[in-house]
This record gives C-alpha cells, sequence and structure tokens, in this order.
C-alpha cells in the first residue's frame, strides 16, 4: 500500500528538494525583509540583505525567531501579507503569559489541510473513512486543523470536539468512525471510559488514532493501542508554524516525516545556536518556507528532538524528526539535574502502572524537593500497610535509578489528580525562583 | 474464613464520612473495621455482611480497593478468652499480622477478626482447640 496523498513531493530526490526549498526561501527572505519590520530591523542590525541568501545553505546566517517576538508584536505585528489577504486567525491558549496570535492566507490553510491529508494517508486514511476529530475547535490550531485535512484528502470529518466523552463514545459506536484525533491523554481518558461504560472496544469500527498537542511516550503508546484496541499514531505541529501536521507519522512509527517542502528543520545547540548534524539531539527550529501570513525565520520551538534522513520503509523521503523527548522549557531543573516530566512516565509504565501523576516541585530552604504523586488502582491495593510502603519504595528507587535524583512518591486515591479534557496538568512548581 | 475489604484512603477530611454514606446507600451493614494509617494514607478495612455488593459500590465510585481473606473467631468474653486463642495459635508457629474485634450480637462471646500468615493451618489448630471459627455465611443477615 502506497499511502501517499501527493507522491511526488513525498518521494522527491533529495536534490530536487532541495532545489525547491532554496527557492522558496529566496522568496520568503525578500517577503520577510519587506514586510515586516522586526524582520528588517534584525537583517539590517546584521548587516544581511535578503540578495544574500541564495540557497537553503545559506538559511543558517539568519536571526532566529522567539515566541516573545510574537508575544511583543502582539497581535498582528509580525504579518507578513495585508489583512485583506488573511482569512483565518488562531491563537495559542496562553497558559504562560499573553496568546500568541497567528493569521493564515488561502494559501496557507490549503498547505495546512494539505499537510493534514498527508498525515492521515499516511497512516491509511481513505475518502471513505470517518474521521472522528476530539481536538478542541476555536483558536486553538487542533480542531480545525485535522478537520480541514480530513475533507482535504475527501475523507468525511466528525467534528465532535473535546469534552462530553460519554458522547463521544456513542458516536464512536453509532457513526462506525474509522480513525480518531485527540490528545494521547484524551485518547486514554476515552479509552478508560469505554470500558467502565462496558463496552469492548473490539466491538468498534475504530482502527486507527492521530495523536499530538502533548509529549507521549512509546510506552503510553502501547497502552492506548491496547485500551482502544488500535494503531496509535503520532503527529506534531505548533501554531505558529501551522499547527498539527508539520510532521507525521508513517506506518513504519519510527518518527515523524516532517512536510519539509513547506516548513524546514533545522537541529541546534539551543546554548550556542550551532546547527547540530542528523541523529544529534538538540533545539528543533523551523522556517516557514512555504507560507505567505506568518513566515517565520528559524522559530525556536523549544522541542528537543533530531532529525533522520535515512531511506524510510514507508518509501517517503521527507525528513523524519524523532518524537520529542521534552520541552527546553518543560524541563525542570531539580538540585542541578535535568528531569522531564516523561521521565516519570516511563517508569511508571515499566512498573506495569497505569501513567497519572502529578509531579510537585519545592524548595524548603536552599534545597528542592520533588514529590511524584502516584494513582492507586485496585491493583495496587494491599490490606496491609508494610506492603503499600513497599510499593512505594519501590516507585521511588525505580525513580532514583532513572532521574538519578530521590524522590518522595505519595500514594493517592484514583482520578483524584487534575485531569482535563485537553492537555494533562503533569507539574506543579511552588518554587517562584 | 470470612472476607475483607481493604480500601486504600488518603488522610484527608472527610473520606471515612464519604466511605460509610456509600456503604450505607448500598444497604451494606458494617460488621466490623479497623483503619491502619501512616501521615499520608490510611487503610480502611472493613467486615459486610454483602461484600460483593459493597464492593461493587466502592468501586462505582472510583475507590481503590482489594479483598483478603481472614479468619473471625468467637471466644469467651472473660479475661483469657483471646489469649487461649492467640497462644494456641503462637504454639503452632502461625504469627498475627493484625487484629481487631467484632460487633457481638451472641451474649458471652467476643468476636475478633485476625489476619495471619498461614490461614488453612490457623483454621485447624483453632479448631482443634475447640475455638469458634466463623464463617461467611454466619455474618449475613
Amino acid at each position: 500500500m502506497s499511502n501517499f496523498y501527493d507522491e511526488k513531493i513525498e518521494t522527491m530526490s533529495r536534490d530536487e528538494m532541495s532545489q525547491l526549498q532554496s527557492e522558496r526561501l529566496v522568496s520568503m527572505v525578500e517577503r520577510c525583509y519587506n514586510n515586516v519590520p522586526l524582520y528588517k530591523k534584525r537583517f539590517d542590525e546584521m548587516g544581511i540583505l535578503p540578495g544574500d541568501i541564495k540557497t537553503i545553505e545559506d538559511l543558517k546566517k539568519l536571526p532566529f525567531t522567539y515566541k516573545t517576538d510574537l508575544r511583543d508584536t502582539y497581535p498582528f505585528g509580525m504579518f507578513a501579507v495585508p489583512k485583506e489577504e488573511l482569512i483565518r486567525i488562531h491563537a495559542s491558549s496562553g497558559t504562560t503569559g499573553k496568546q500568541t496570535v497567528v493569521g493564515y492566507t488561502a494559501h496557507d490553510i490549503d498547505i495546512w489541510a494539505q499537510s493534514c491529508a498527508r498525515a492521515l494517508s499516511s497512516i491509511g486514511g481513505t475518502k471513505s473513512d470517518y474521521v472522528h476529530i476530539s481536538y478542541g475547535y476555536g483558536l486553538f490550531t487542533g480542531g480545525m486543523g485535522l478537520h480541514y485535512g480530513a475533507e482535504k484528502l475527501g475523507a468525511t470529518a466528525i467534528p465532535v470536539s473535546s469534552g462530553n466523552t460519554k458522547r463521544q463514545v456513542q458516536i464512536l459506536q453509532d457513526y462506525g468512525s474509522d480513525i480518531i484525533c485527540c490528545t494521547p491523554s484524551y485518547a486514554m481518558f476515552i479509552g478508560e471510559t469505554i470500558r467502565e461504560m462496558g463496552i469492548d472496544p473490539k466491538t468498534l469500527k475504530l482502527r486507527a488514532g492521530v495523536f499530538g498537542a502533548e509529549a507521549w511516550t512509546e510506552n503510553m503508546r502501547r497502552e492506548i493501542e491496547k485500551i482502544l484496541d488500535i494503531k496509535a499514531y503520532d503527529i506534531y505541529g505548533l501554531s505558529e508554524i501551522a499547527g498539527p501536521g508539520v510532521a507525521f507519522e508513517c506506518t513504519s512509527q519510527t518518527g515523524m516525516h516532517v512536510n519539509e517542502d513547506w516548513f524546514y528543520p533545522e537541529i541546534i545547540n539551543p546554548d550556542t545556536g550551532e546547527v547540530l548534524p542528523d541523529g544529534q539531539y538538540g533545539e528543533l527550529v523551523f522556517t516557514c518556507i512555504g507560507k505567505e501570513a506568518l513566515p517565520l525565520i528559524r522559530y525556536r520551538t523549544k522541542d528537543i528532538s533530531c532529525l533522520s534522513r535515512k531511506p524510510c520503509s514507508c518509501g517517503r523521503t521527507l525528513v523524519k524528526m524523532a518524537k520529542p523527548k521534552g520541552r527546553t522549557d518543560d524541563m525542570l531543573i531539580i538540585r542541578g539535574i535535568n528531569v522531564f516530566p516523561s521521565q516519570v512516565e516511563h517508569v511508571l509504565l515499566s512498573l506495569n502502572m497505569d501513567p497519572n501523576y502529578l509531579i510537585v516541585v519545592d524548595r524548603v530552604g536552599t534545597l528542592d524537593t520533588m514529590e511524584v504523586q502516584v494513582e492507586m488502582t485496585p491493583e495496587m491495593v494491599s490490606d496491609t500497610v508494610k506492603n503499600i510502603e513497599a510499593l512505594e519504595r519501590t516507585i521511588a528507587a525505580a525513580l532514583q535509578s532513572t532521574l538519578n535524583i530521590s524522590a518522595k512518591v505519595r500514594l493517592v486515591e484514583p482520578k483524584s489528580l487534575p485531569r482535563s479534557e485537553g492537555k494533562a496538568v503533569r507539574v506543579i512548581d511552588n518554587r517562584h525562583i | 474464613m470470612i472476607q475483607q475489604i481493604s480500601v486504600f484512603l488518603e488522610n484527608k477530611k472527610g473520606r471515612l464520612a464519604f466511605i460509610t454514606k456509600v456503604l450505607a446507600a448500598a444497604g451494606a451493614d458494617i460488621r466490623a473495621m479497623s483503619v491502619a494509617d501512616t501521615s499520608d494514607f490510611g487503610i480502611l478495612r472493613l467486615i459486610v455482611d454483602k461484600p460483593e455488593t459493597a464492593i461493587a459500590a466502592l468501586k462505582d465510585e472510583g475507590m481503590a480497593v482489594s479483598l483478603t481473606d481472614v479468619l473471625a473467631i468467637g471466644v469467651e468474653d472473660t479475661p483469657g478468652g483471646l489469649a487461649k486463642a492467640t497462644n494456641a495459635l503462637w504454639d503452632s508457629g502461625i504469627s498475627v499480622e493484625y487484629a481487631y474485634a467484632f460487633i457481638s450480637q451472641k451474649d458471652g462471646t467476643a468476636f475478633v477478626i485476625l489476619r495471619v500468615d498461614n490461614n488453612e493451618k490457623a483454621v485447624e489448630v483453632l479448631k482443634e482447640n475447640n475455638i469458634t471459627v466463623i464463617e461467611q455465611g454466619d455474618i449475613r443477615k
């Protein structure tokens, strides 16, 4: 099965792709310089003229763009087109400060929809599929991104949006949804709800899921595949670059193919800005070479990943990025040691426990403390205190060996930790440093 | 042997009130209970007349619960009544993990729940010593 949406692009030779990328970069840089005051100022300060950029190899000469640049020019200061040409606005949730607002022209919406259509197609999606979309619709890009992608593919989009989980399950049953799109934590929640309702997932038509918008691990993939009896695929994106579909997993499940004809990826050392070779982990940076309204140059995603241009068994030549293993800003530094929440998840799953946890970091005097709260399941309950305390010690020892830092483990009642139908709350940092 | 329900509870206000309300609504009569606690959590151990009904109601509320087989014995309600049973177990090399008392509805008899490390052997020893071992059926109404 070929599963290509755009076979020419998806299997293009490296030389042809570089040629295409170079042409698009040259045109983009010209537009950025002439239409975005911030870029003109940065180029001028660095003594760069648009004409200095001739091929994709020259990209490394250009300045980075940061999330703060979007906030500082809030709401529309980085847009490179007049508003007559805009047809859509989205915005980030703004949980860590002011919202970041992004705009799209008709062309931008089209390439974004194609990106998502490629993603759905690569996992076997076709015109005859019902695509159940449980991402939130609204300013958040998740819902509408996959929605337009499903329609672009010619499949049938079911815009369920997030929430009302029992209704989600009823629609899965009654409409016979083939593919579901949502956050991985919500997929787990839907799976748990299906089981609680006494429904055997094998009786559902659902065969695959496309999950993104938050970090998840290989172990969590297996959990989701088990609880929903489907194949679970990863999708990557961020609103600043387009939304979901910037990169997508194929059926080989060995990394995500980047739609590099529109979104050019680089991996850099986050401290020095130096570009790193394939295979080395660093901060993922994107340049929107195919976009009109918000053509960001070398946008710092803060996601930690690496790239691979090795041949993929699916036949695509599009460069692959590894599932991000954390974020430069999600990374907790506790007593000087880097801790990623995903490591805690990995430890719990390796002990065959449900990955429902909350990391609480605090500072007592000058010493950082880390507490990991873990929800109990019936299998973990014992009639003696000593057995439950032994369980706490087992988890603490496993955390210590993975994180190289001691954490207090506290077992809590089932379903007592904050759970949202969008992104899961995994960390509470009370240090106020 | 009878079935004991263990419920994991965080040391938070109102948890015992909540659990007992759930059991009341399910129509389960509590015949004996004890709480083992640490600073963070407690284990509530319950003997009820209808363990299946009680377990289902607690699971519906999302509680983490499990079942354990424990011994229930009836001893003379006089000084030395319990000593006879515990010493018989000790002499046979059986350890008692924990014990708690049971509501007596029969004059002159005290009821005690025992968690031991070897149920089958303990039942044998107790019967040899003429100590009443109560079965699940005896505590149903």
